[in-house]
C-alpha cells in the first residue's frame, strides 16, 4: 500500500501529461539553457524508475534528503519540527469531536419521540455545512478582533507553543483551533451515530434483550450504542489518520500553527517535490497505522470479531 | 373512489412512485429545495444585479475610482485612518440598494456583484463535479462488479490507492500540478487556469467514495434470482446491465447526488481559499473569502458573506440528502415507522 501511494504521487508530479517539472522549478520564463541545468541538477533527465528508487532510498536509506528549493536543507528534520504541532491539534480536537459525535448522537437515537432529536440533527447538519477554513476566521475575527482588548484578552496571538515550553500556553493556543475543527466531525460523527444506533435497534438480538424484560435504556447503552462503536472506530481510523497525515492544513493556515499539513502545502506550492513525497509517505503511514489499530480495537468491542 | 378505502394498501405502485410520495410529503425536502431555489435564483440573478443595482463591472479593479453616495462623491478606497495610517480602506458596507451594497474589496470591486457572481462558479462547479464524480462513478463500479475477476480486482486495487489517500491532499496536490500548465491527454485538453480543470480534479477524487458501495451493490445484484434468471434466459451482457443491475442501482446513485454536490462545492472554495481553484478574475466563494483575509478586521463582511452562502447552500443539499435518503432506503422508512 505504502509502495503504491509513493508510486502515484511520483506520477502525478513527473508523468502529468502536459506537465514539465523542470519548467516549475526553473520558473515561468526560463530560456532553454537553464531548463537544461536544472534538468541536470535534479537528475531529470534520467529515466523515471531510476529517479524514484533513487529518491526512495535517500528518503528511507539514508535519510538525506534535500529539498529543492532550499538546497541542502533536509527534508527529515523539517517533518519532525513539524510533527508534533499537528499531533496536538488533531489529539484535542479528536478527544472533543468524539465526546460530543457520541454523547450527542445516542442521546437523540434515544429520545427519537421528543423535540431532542430533529434539535440535535440541525446541529449536526449545520456542523457538516460549515467551511473549516472560514469557520476559523470568524473564531479569529471574534477572539482577535475588537473584543480581544475586552472579553479575549487571555487568548494568546496565533499560532503554536510547543507543551515542553509552556503547557498552559500550549493549552490557551490550542483551544480555538481545537474547538474549530472538531465541530465539522463532530457534526458528521452525530448523523453516524445515532442512525446507527436507530437501525441497531431493529436488529434480533435486542428484539431478544427487549423480550428478557431489559430496560431500553439499558438496551440504548449497553447493547445498540456499543455496536454502534464498530462503525465509529473505523470511520475515526480513517479521519485521524487523514488529519494527521496533513488533512488538518485548512485549520492550520488559519490559524498559524506550522504542522504537517502547512509544510505539505508550502512544498506543494513551490513543488518542492523530495518534501513533498516526504510528508505524503508520512501521511500515508499514519493512514495505514490507524488502519491496523482499528483492526484491532474491532476484537476489543465486538466479541463475534475474537471468535471469528 | 366512491367506496370504502381497503383496510391494506395492495396497489402496485412503483417503488419509484412511492419514494415520490415521501419525498414530496417530507417537509425536510420542502424547505431544502426552497433554500437551494433561493441560492440559485440569486446567483442567477448576478449579470442583471451589475448592470443594474451595483452598476461598476465586479472583475474590473477601481483603485482610484469614486462613487457618489448620498449625494456626496467618495473615494471607494480611502487613506486608512487608524493606527500607522498605512493601507486603503475600502468603502464599508452601504446596506441601501444601490452600488456597494455590501462595500467594496481592497481592489474597489463590489462585494455583493462579486458574491453572486462568485456563487454562479461555485454552485456550477459543485454540480458539475458531482455529476462527473456520480457518472464515473456509477460505470466504474458496475463494470467493476458486473464483470468480476481481474478487471474487478485491478479497478478495485485502484480505487483502494486513492482511497487511502486523503481527498484534500489529492486534489490540491492535482490541482497545484495541473494550475498553471492545464492538462493535455490525447484529445482530452484542459486550459489553464479554466473552470473545468477543478470540476475534473474534484470529480475525480470522490470517483472511490461512490465507485466502492455501487461495486458492492452490483456483486450482491449479480447473485440474486432475477439476474441468473436474465443470465440463463440468454440475455445479452448491455441487457442485463441495462435493463436489471442498473435500475436497482439508480436508487443508490440518486441518494448521492446532494452529498456529492455538497462536497464537491465545500472542496471547491477550499481549493479556492488555498488560491489553488477559481482563478482570477473570476471568482468563487472561496476566493472571495481569501480576498476577505485581509480585511477580516476593518471589513469583516468581505469575508463573512460568502461563507454564509456556503453554509446556507450546504445546509439545504444535507437536509435533501436526508429526506431523499429517508424516501428511497425503504430500511429507513421502516425505521421512521418504529
Amino acid at each position: 500500500m505504502l509502495v503504491s501511494i509513493s508510486i502515484l504521487v511520483f506520477l502525478i508530479f513527473f508523468a502529468t501529461p502536459g506537465v514539465d517539472p523542470a519548467a516549475r522549478i526553473a520558473g515561468r520564463n526560463a530560456d532553454q539553457l537553464t531548463l537544461q541545468q536544472v534538468r541536470a541538477t535534479f537528475d531529470l533527465d534520467k529515466p523515471i524508475h531510476i529517479r524514484y528508487v533513487s529518491m526512495m532510498k535517500h528518503l528511507f536509506i539514508d535519510r538525506d534528503l534535500t529539498s529543492y528549493v532550499n538546497r541542502g536543507a533536509e527534508v527529515w528534520p523539517q517533518l519532525t519540527q513539524a510533527i508534533p504541532a499537528t499531533l496536538s491539534l488533531v489529539f484535542g480536537a479528536a478527544l472533543i469531536w468524539l465526546v460530543l459525535g457520541l454523547a450527542l448522537g445516542i442521546t437523540a437515537a434515544g429520545m427519537r419521540k421528543s423535540w431532542v432529536d430533529p434539535a440535535i440533527g440541525i446541529i449536526g447538519i449545520i456542523g457538516v455545512s460549515l467551511p473549516v477554513y472560514w469557520l476559523g476566521e470568524v473564531v479569529n475575527l471574534i477572539t482577535q478582533g475588537r473584543l480581544h482588548a475586552t472579553l479575549f484578552r487571555w487568548v494568546p496571538p496565533l499560532g503554536y507553543v510547543p507543551f515542553t515550553e509552556s503547557p498552559g500556553g500550549w493549552f490557551l493556543a490550542l483551544l480555538f483551533p481545537w474547538l474549530t475543527l472538531s465541530l465539522l466531525y463532530a457534526g458528521i460523527y452525530i448523523r453516524v451515530v445515532r442512525s446507527e444506533i436507530v437501525g441497531l435497534m431493529q436488529e434480533d438480538y435486542i428484539k431478544t434483550e427487549r423480550a428478557k424484560g431489559a430496560g431500553e435504556k439499558r438496551i440504548l447503552i449497553k447493547h445498540a450504542s456499543r455496536m454502534s462503536l464498530i462503525t465509529v472506530v473505523s470511520l475515526f481510523g480513517l479521519d485521524f489518520g487523514a488529519l494527521v497525515g496533513g488533512s488538518a492544513l485548512l485549520t492550520e493556515v488559519v490559524f498559524g500553527i506550522q504542522g504537517v499539513g502547512r509544510l505539505t502545502f508550502t512544498a506543494l506550492q513551490n513543488f518542492d517535490l523530495p518534501l513533498i513525497m516526504a510528508t505524503v509517505m508520512y501521511a500515508a503511514f499514519f493512514i495505514v497505522i490507524a488502519n491496523a489499530v482499528v483492526d484491532l480495537v474491532y476484537a476489543w468491542i465486538d466479541p463475534r470479531v475474537r471468535r471469528g | 373512489m366512491t367506496t370504502h378505502e381497503p383496510a391494506f394498501n395492495l396497489s402496485s405502485e412503483s417503488p419509484g412512485k412511492i419514494a415520490l410520495r415521501t419525498l414530496v410529503r417530507d417537509r425536510r425536502s420542502w424547505v431544502a429545495s426552497t433554500m437551494l431555489v433561493i441560492v440559485v435564483a440569486l446567483t442567477l440573478f448576478a449579470p442583471l444585479y451589475a448592470s443594474l443595482v451595483s452598476k461598476t463591472d465586479p472583475f474590473v479593479s477601481t483603485i482610484n475610482g469614486t462613487v457618489v453616495l448620498d449625494g456626496v462623491e467618495v473615494q471607494v478606497l480611502q487613506q486608512s485612518t487608524e493606527g500607522l495610517k498605512i493601507g486603503v480602506n475600502p468603502i464599508g458596507p452601504t446596506w441601501k440598494i444601490g452600488p456597494y451594497f455590501l462595500g467594496a474589496d481592497n481592489q474597489g470591486r463590489d462585494v455583493a456583484a462579486r458574491l453572486l457572481y462568485g456563487g454562479t462558479n461555485t454552485l456550477l462547479i459543485g454540480f458539475s463535479a458531482a455529476a462527473l464524480t456520480l457518472i464515473v462513478a456509477t460505470l466504474v463500479g458496475v463494470i467493476a462488479g458486473y464483470s468480476g475477476k481481474i478487471i474487478d480486482s485491478v479497478i478495485s486495487r485502484i480505487l483502494d490507492v486513492i482511497w487511502a489517500f486523503p481527498v484534500y491532499l489529492l486534489s490540491i496536490s492535482l490541482s497545484v500540478v495541473l494550475l498553471t500548465s492545464g492538462f493535455k491527454w490525447g484529445p482530452l485538453s484542459l486550459e489553464a487556469g479554466s473552470l473545468y480543470l477543478p470540476i475534473f480534479i474534484i470529480g475525480l477524487v470522490y470517483v472511490p467514495y461512490v465507485a466502492r458501495p455501487i461495486r458492492g451493490q452490483v456483486l450482491a445484484l449479480r447473485e440474486r434470482e432475477f439476474v441468473k434468471a436474465a443470465i440463463g434466459g440468454g440475455a445479452k451482457n448491455s441487457t442485463i446491465i441495462f435493463r436489471e443491475i442498473l435500475p436497482n442501482v439508480i436508487p443508490s446513485v440518486l441518494v448521492f447526488i446532494p452529498l456529492m454536490v455538497s462536497l464537491a462545492m465545500l472542496t471547491e472554495s477550499a481549493l479556492s481559499f488555498l488560491s489553488i481553484g477559481v482563478q482570477a478574475p473570476d471568482a468563487s466563494w472561496g476566493t472571495i473569502i481569501k480576498d476577505g483575509l485581509g480585511l477580516l478586521y476593518t471589513r469583516p463582511i468581505v469575508a463573512l458573506a460568502p461563507g454564509l452562502f456556503i453554509a446556507f447552500t450546504a445546509v439545504s443539499l444535507n437536509l435533501l440528502g436526508d429526506a431523499v435518503r429517508d424516501a428511497l432506503d425503504p430500511k429507513a422508512r421502516l425505521r421512521g415507522a418504529f
